[in-house]
């Protein structure tokens, strides 16, 4: 079965406003609270229409990232629609035409946009069910349905097409009608090949990058060469005479050229950078002190967890503090957008992971209403969280301005996605806990770190690069906590553990001397790396098996599931011992404590001699509840447990005093294809059961169970990050 | 100025300065979507292409430094109706994710097939050790490549 999902021919028709859908319906307090998404998009035909032919069109304000979502949310729907997938077309992320819902982030695009698809699916069909129920004068659940025909008893048939004509699905969503049991899904829950790739495989036009529109020309932007200096002069005659030179922007220190070709846009660039003069700027934190500077600068701070009970004076203590470095997003792809500036208004497409928050933000730092700016999301290289995927699109739109009529295509160069985009924040945690026998009795955590969003969408600011360059810059929004329990800095800073007492606090450092924003996780990677760990640890001074320590302090049966059954895979052993050079560790974590449960053993080698860590083998296993699709949950699970063996052994962004010095992937080294772990997967399949976010799941647990498979190895315990060769030598030596 | 360049087969004539970079002229004067910027410095493989069957950076080739080599991209070797092999296997084993490296992990697979047809897991991973993929799709693309192999050896 190859479904049909909608690709867009690129076009200059693209962006026309389909006139039809209903973007009101927004919600109010006397509406009654309906599921996922839908409570803010309560419209059905804002989610779904169904046309004379019987073709289902599909609407979504989830964006595909690579995760695979539109087509897991294009299963859903034919699902509840009793439509096969060649008969539903997606439309996703586009300002004009989709539900607003927000970010594509978190692991939540399943649980919001694909509850609102199976509930506003399972109405459509049964008012379709209805409708023919009433043409043929019979009982609704006298009627059949398959493929989009209804047919009763006597043999009398309808098609979705005939009956979709006296059908207004322009009404309220009531949530009522009962989705389909999921014992009788044939879509849902198989091993459906991704929509997108055909076309990715061949060449065929997939992404941003690929947009072509006639007259369309070439932007490129020349960025300061450190935060905060201020454009003194350039040679804008000399530049202007380049060859192919369109435009050249200045507006304030946002600086851009504009030419015919894209290679002459770069030569334009390079140009520019060699004849700008730029003064000031800011010093950065000693790259050496990172993680006593930002704890020493303001912060806010917030219990987020307190459970009281006595701890047992006979008690042993244990005290540790890990910190984790910035990291780079690292797209393969430098961020990419395209716009053009016509009759006083925007088109924008873009690979923002939020179409309305983008639109909303570009409002704010080009000082004009919404309705002059229509984003469309068409899909880039992966981005992993707030990458510069926004921040190009409102470059794109600086330099359209000047150049009315002409679509502009501006792709950052290796140099400006490194630098520019914002990183993961470094983070710092502190542990003290307390054992006695082999039970935990006491639990401290605090952890401190910049914001994990600094998103466009966020209240009091704009969050778009050159929004703070032009002239009448508009300040970014102030960094804000996110609640738990997703949490930010503080993701899954709360054990899952039962402890009896327990005292955990988020300190969120206020100023950021380095941009961050959303990188995937959020602070999750870190906290359940030192949460894990320090499980270890604890588990090593009572002399006791890290799964069976784990185990006795969980109750929730989906947790020690996934526990078990990756000790059954990875033939975990209680007291076996490392040899000094190989070791197996376990970590676990459930995502967010409301999303995927996961449990990774990774088997690792360590070279002494030159420091080398290598992880041959992984073990996953996963409980995401109802699963959509077992191949691309398995997908990313997989490329979590790579990437965060990337972010682990190898990865740290780079600064002086003066600058960022992360330019390019000499500089950013990342795993490469000899030093990938192999990777086995095992999936809990939970029918009936809630959907749960799993892009995210695998990472946390990945580094906590290489770590501790280090310390299994070595003895040694690495309590800082990457774990590069000259740590482990260090701790080896 | 004009460049003359085999492609796929075909023969064009494109309105670029010779030291325009390869990549820049098959994406903006011939439409191809298979090679893809990814850094500009030949450090990560998106934009690789063959030039006389070699696997080949083609954002610091310069156009006019290929003369009568047969360039063959992405789009040479398929279609979505008469997929490669290649393709075809990255299809079935759903081989990416976001899918931009994609292009250099086929190009450079078919390199490598083209020189050794039958090759091992970690012969693949050396033949690839130069192209980054940032999702983690690693083992799949090792699958489909000994996938294809399999399927090229048993149909050539």
């Amino acid at each position: 079965m190859t479904p049909t999902l909608s690709r867009r021919g690129f076009t200059a028709g693209l962006g026309a406003l389909v006139i039809g859908f209903s973007l009101d319906g927004k919600w109010s307090l006397a509406q009654t609270r309906l599921p996922g998404s839908l409570n803010d998009n309560r419209m059905l035909d804002a989610w779904i229409r169904i046309d004379g032919q019987g073709l289902a069109t599909v609407c979504t304000g989830k964006v595909e990232l690579g995760q695979g979502i539109v087509t897991a949310l294009a299963q859903i729907a034919a699902e509840e629609l009793d439509l096969p997938l060649s008969r539903v077309q997606m439309i996703s992320g586009d300002t004009s035409r989709t539900p607003d819902e927000g970010q594509t982030s978190g692991s939540q695009s399943i649980e919001n946009s694909g509850t609102a698809l199976r509930l506003a699916g399972a109405e459509v069909r049964s008012l379709l069910v209805a409708q023919a129920a009433r043409q043929f004068g019979v009982a609704a659940d006298s009627l059949s349905v398959s493929n989009g025909v209804i047919t009763a008893a006597d043999g009398r048939r309808v098609t979705y097409g005939q009956l979709a004509g006296d059908l207004s699905l322009r009404r309220e969503a009531t949530g009522a009608v009962k989705p389909k049991d999921a014992a009788t899904y044939t879509i849902v829950g198989t091993r459906i090949p991704r929509a997108d790739f055909p076309a990715k495989v061949t060449g065929q036009p997939s992404y941003v990058q690929d947009v072509r529109l006639p007259g369309m020309v070439h932007g490129r932007i020349v960025r300061a060469p450190r935060y905060g200096a201020t454009l003194a002069s350039f040679d804008q005659a000399r530049i202007a005479a380049m060859p192919g030179v369109v435009a050249v922007v200045r507006d304030g220190n946002f600086l851009g050229v504009v030419a015919e070709r894209e290679e002459q846009a770069v030569a334009a660039r390079t140009a520019l950078i060699a004849s700008a003069v730029w003064t000031g700027g800011r010093d950065l934190p000693d790259p050496a002190h990172i993680h006593d500077a930002l704890m020493a600068l303001p912060t806010e701070d917030k219990v987020i967890s307190d459970k009281q009970a006595a701890v047992p004076a006979d008690a042993t203590s244990l005290s540790a503090t890990y910190r984790k470095p910035y990291l780079s997003h690292a797209s393969i792809g430098p961020s990419c957008a395209v716009a053009q500036f016509a009759e006083g208004k925007w088109t924008v497409w873009t690979q923002s992971q939020g179409v309305f928050p983008l639109q909303e933000h570009m409002t704010g730092a080009l000082r004009v209403p919404a309705s002059d700016i229509h984003c469309i999301h068409v899909p880039g290289a992966g981005c992993y969280g707030h990458n510069g995927a926004d921040d190009v699109a409102l470059d794109a739109a600086l330099l359209a301005r000047a150049v009315p009529g002409r679509p502009v295509r501006v792709q950052w160069m290796r140099e400006d996605e490194f630098a520019w985009a914002p990183y993961g924040a470094a983070m710092t945690m502190r542990l003290q806990a307390a054992i006695k026998g082999q039970r935990i009795v006491d639990w401290n955590y605090d952890v401190w770190s910049n914001t994990h969003t600094t998103r466009p969408g966020e209240p009091g600011g704009v969050n778009l690069l050159a929004a703070w360059d032009i002239s009448n810059p508009v300040a970014p929004a102030p960094p804000r906590m996110i609640a738990q329990p997703a949490g930010g800095g503080d993701r899954n800073a709360i054990p899952l553990y039962d402890f009896p007492r327990q005292h955990v606090v988020n300190h969120l450092i206020k100023p950021m001397p380095i941009r961050v924003s959303a990188l995937r996780t959020l602070g999750a990677y870190a906290n359940v790396w030192a949460t894990e760990s320090f499980v270890d640890e604890l588990a090593l001074l009572a002399g006791a098996d890290p799964v069976a320590l784990r185990l006795a302090h969980l109750s929730d049966p989906r947790a020690r599931a996934v526990i078990e059954r990756v000790a059954t895979m990875a033939r975990w052993r209680a007291g076996d011992k490392g040899d000094g050079t190989r070791g197996r560790g376990i970590g676990f974590a459930r995502y967010k404590t409301l999303a995927c449960y996961v449990a990774v053993i990774a088997e690792i080698e360590v070279d002494r001699a030159t420091g080398a860590i290598r992880v041959p083998e992984v073990y996953v296993a996963a409980d995401a509840g109802q699963i959509i699709n077992p191949d691309g949950l398995a997908n990313q699970m997989e490329g979590g447990v790579i990437q965060s063996t990337s972010w682990t052994l190898k990865e740290s962004m780079s600064f002086t005093r003066e600058r960022v010095t992360t330019h390019d992937w000499a500089s950013y080294p990342i795993l490469r294809f000899p030093e990938v772990p192999r990777v086995t997967v095992e999936l809990i399949n939970r029918p009936g059961e809630r959907s749960l976010g799993a892009g995210e799941g695998s990472q946390g647990p990945t580094v906590a169970a290489i770590a501790n498979a280090f310390t299994h190895a070595t003895g040694k315990r690495l309590r800082d990050l990457p774990l590069g060769p000259d740590r482990v030598k260090a701790a080896l030596s | 100025m004009a460049i003359d360049l085999t492609v796929n087969g075909a023969v064009h004539s494109v309105p670029a300065e010779p030291q325009t970079p390869l990549l820049y002229v098959l994406r903006n004067d011939l439409e191809m979507n298979g090679p893809k910027f990814g850094c500009g410095l030949a450090q990560c493989g998106a934009c690789t292409v063959l030039v006389n069957g070699v696997a080949t950076r083609s954002c610091v080739v310069p156009a006019g430094s290929v003369g009568r080599a047969a360039i063959v991209t992405l789009e040479g070797l398929g279609t979505p109706e008469h997929l490669h092999p290649l393709q075809r296997a990255f299809i079935e084993e759903q081989a990416a994710q976001c899918g931009y490296c994609t292009n250099g992990m086929i190009m450079t697979a078919k390199a490598l097939l083209d020189a050794k047809p039958d090759p091992s897991d970690a012969e693949i991973r050396t033949a690839l050790a130069g192209n980054l993929c940032r999702c983690g799709s690693h083992n799949r693309v090792v699958r489909a490549v000994l996938r294809a192999a399999a399927a090229m050896k048993a149909a050539p």
